[in-house]
């Protein structure tokens, strides 16, 4: 579907700054660089579909783990359980709300803002239409990539039901199964290579409407 | 067969890591992706002093972190409040070795080696050394990679806080070293991204190289 960079286009290594010409390669393989190994681009044949059947799925994953307590926890007979945002709040209750403000962008805000804008350009490129803001969607993309950490969060709830084990009997929620579903769409979703999105929008015609394509 | 590995900056090549174009650039002078617009520098702008003040940072406030307590539980009469390290030699004696394993590899250790790892990749990008640049390049991807683990005990910090809430029967709360510590894992990630690996590898001379560049 997407077309991607020409082949004999130069890509240079982000790593150590070596200068090589695209090749076509093998289905899903990788090019890495000769003298320090770093990735350098990927055979990008693939269309845009597995993206957005990831991010939906990522969606779908991200609302559970909200809607439904990731945990709940039993002692004497009394129990009570956690959700997500209970969990982001906890802090904030005991005058730290720096750490709410961490947890809370880590955990929720930009694994959402991530999953929203990949499938705001990924539909329209599917569709190969560029949308509006297409750059600034994809820069902020980039900002956030490092500071989602849902697959740390997840074992961060191994760890507490282990500091309890000796103390109260303790129960995964639904929202843990979220979690987990949650960790493994991102990884997948951001095994991805940004630059593809950049190559597929410079083929799309506008999404303002006006039918003239991009030139390369 | 052999070739020779080009920079982009010896020949006059600006390449845009965020959305993969490569474009010529004479010398020094300031330019943007006309793609992108994104500021195509020919390193990142001081790399070297931004990553010494973040790591700086870091090092200072790794003390609080480490010494003031990041969770008080109480449980009946019993108060007690835990720093990192306390709560890491609590999980080791309930039994739960392998998870005090992962919690201090990721809270202690991971801080420390990025601490020492970048000190040690500055120093040497610093004192213009071309010991195994390739080396030098896999820890600093390492180090990029495994930083945002060490959020982990604040995710712990705040889900303990959020579940056990039995009033003067058992209690936690989490403590101002919850805060410093969260400020040492930003602030690591900060300094790992400020660095350009590329510094690790102008003062290497290019060499011959193999043809072959896909691999999978």
């Amino acid at each position: 579907m997407s077309a991607g960079a020409k082949s004999g286009t130069l890509v240079v290594c982000k790593d150590c700054d070596a200068v090589y010409s695209r090749q076509p390669l093998p289905w899903q393989s990788r090019a890495r660089c000769l003298r320090c190994h770093g990735a350098l681009y990927r055979d990008h044949r693939e269309g845009f579909d597995g993206t957005i059947a990831l991010a939906t799925a990522g969606l779908i994953a991200f609302v559970i783990t909200n809607v439904y307590p990731v945990m709940s926890i039993n002692m004497q007979g009394s129990s009570n359980t956690a959700t997500l945002w209970q969990t982001v709040l906890a802090p904030e209750r005991y005058g730290l709300g720096a750490v709410s403000v961490l947890v809370a962008m880590m955990v929720f805000f930009t694994p959402m803002l991530q999953l929203l804008l990949t499938l705001y350009v990924a539909i329209p490129l599917h569709l190969r239409h560029r949308p509006r803001g297409f750059a600034t969607a994809m820069h902020a993309l980039r900002y956030l990539r490092p500071w989602s950490m849902v697959e740390v969060f997840m074992l961060g709830a191994l760890v507490a039901v282990a500091k309890l084990a000796g103390l109260a009997s303790v129960a995964p929620g639904v929202g843990l199964w979220g979690l987990v579903g949650l960790t493994v769409l991102m990884t997948l979703l951001l095994l991805d290579d940004p630059h593809r999105f950049w190559d597929a929008a410079d083929t799309c015609v506008d999404g303002l409407g006006d039918k003239v394509a991009r030139t390369v | 067969m052999s070739t020779r590995v080009v920079t982009a900056h010896s020949i006059g090549l600006r390449p845009c890591h965020v959305c993969g174009q490569v474009h010529r650039a004479a010398g020094a002078q300031a330019i943007r992706c006309p793609r992108c617009q994104t500021r195509l520098r020919v390193r990142e702008h001081n790399s070297v002093s931004r990553t010494w003040a973040y790591l700086l940072a870091t090092a200072i406030l790794y003390i609080p972190a480490n010494v003031l307590p990041i969770l008080q539980t109480q449980q009946l009469l019993v108060t007690r409040d835990d720093t990192i390290l306390s709560g890491i030699a609590e999980l080791w004696r309930s039994g739960a070795w392998d998870l005090a394993l992962i919690v201090f590899v990721a809270s202690i250790l991971v801080p420390l080696v990025k601490i020492v790892s970048l000190s040690f990749l500055l120093i040497s990008v610093q004192r213009r050394s071309s010991w195994h640049p390739k080396a030098r390049t896999r820890l600093y991807r390492m180090i990029d990679f495994i930083g945002h683990w060490s959020m982990l005990d604040v995710f712990v910090v705040s889900l303990l806080a959020a579940l056990v809430q039995f009033g003067p029967y058992a209690h936690a709360q989490p403590e101002s070293g919850a805060v410093a510590f969260g400020a040492v894992v930003v602030l690591t990630m900060l300094a790992s991204m400020s660095f350009d690996p590329r510094l690790i590898w102008d003062t290497v001379p290019a060499g011959p190289v193999p043809d072959s560049i896909t691999d999978d």
